[in-house]
């Protein structure tokens, strides 16, 4: 385990839970990114505003730390462009079709103890570790991480 | 549903929930897919930084979803949308077994290749854009098989909204 940053990884993590709590003391909403974004892509959703202003602080978040603290993103992409696009297809298509992703089934739902979300977890990490296996040391796509 | 909060504290609650969540991802190292992925590389060199991340996460919502729930209403809405379905699926299941691949490929979920946009990486846009198609994608099937009749366990008015925001 050379890259293991317990601290920074548990720091982050709380900002991240405090997040979560801080939307639904204010809007009553859960902290899942693929529903605040699929919400946006459905004709009617009424409370498009508290999605939009989220997905700026997303933004703003990238902005900011991409200035002060270049080191939070790759200098290049480990990943062939065709495998990035076929993987932002699937990622689109299965968090609609599964309600949600990595912020609202694996930490807003597993912090109610929800048995759908516990079993969408332990899915698409059992799925995730499944495509790194293949993709990485079967057919070697990308190179090893 | 109520009508749109007026005033600028539910934007203000939005947009500072959204940036904290974005630093929480930058600081934890999650905007590295390499990271990512060497968390799932269970045969590999194996990074359990994800797994802090999570703990750290579980650990305080967990402790503050309880104390926000005893209130009776959030603070800019007349009622809290929580998920209340228990019913274990094949949509489920098949969609979270779709996006463990695509994750699992790409070392991006939607939080991070979101804050990635804003380091202006072209993997990032490229990530992003692809996944607006899937969603699209997904809600358009999604259109054309409800009209089919399927049982539906019976679910309190918070479910009535077209994306519960899991």
């Amino acid at each position: 385990m050379t890259n293991f940053t317990p601290i920074p990884a548990l720091l982050g993590g709380i900002l991240i839970g405090l997040s979560a709590s801080l939307l639904l003391l204010s809007h009553g909403k859960i902290a899942g990114i693929s529903g605040i974004v699929g919400g946006l892509l459905t004709p009617g959703t009424p409370d498009r505003s508290y999605r939009l202003w989220f997905l700026a602080g997303l933004l703003a978040a990238g902005v900011t730390l991409a200035v002060l603290r270049p080191s939070t993103f790759p200098s290049a992409s480990s990943s062939p462009l065709w495998l990035v696009a076929v993987a932002g297809l699937l990622v689109g298509y299965g968090t609609r079709l599964g309600s949600g992703c990595t912020s609202g089934h694996g930490v807003c739902g597993i912090s109610r103890l929800s048995a759908r979300s516990i079993t969408a977890t332990v899915t698409f990490m059992a799925t995730g570790a499944l495509a790194v296996f293949v993709s990485r040391h079967l057919l070697h796509l990308g190179g090893r991480p | 549903m109520t009508s749109e909060p007026k005033g600028w504290g539910p934007s203000l609650a939005a947009l500072l929930s959204g940036l904290l969540f974005g630093v929480g991802l930058g600081v934890s190292g999650m905007t590295l897919p390499a990271k990512v992925i060497g968390f799932l590389d269970v045969a590999g060199d194996w990074d359990a930084s994800l797994a802090f991340v999570m703990v750290g996460a579980i650990a305080v919502h967990a402790v503050l979803y309880r104390l926000v729930r005893r209130r009776p209403v959030p603070l800019f809405d007349g009622t809290f949308h929580v998920p209340t379905r228990r019913d274990l699926d094949a949509r489920l299941v098949g969609g979270a077994a779709l996006f463990g691949v695509g994750w699992g490929l790409g070392g991006f979920c939607p939080g991070p290749a979101l804050v990635s946009l804003g380091s202006g990486s072209g993997a990032a846009v490229l990530f992003v854009a692809a996944m607006l198609v899937g969603m699209l994608l997904q809600h358009a099937t999604n259109a054309a098989t409800t009209a089919a009749p399927k049982p539906k366990p019976p679910e309190p008015p918070a479910e009535t909204q077209p994306s519960p925001g899991e």
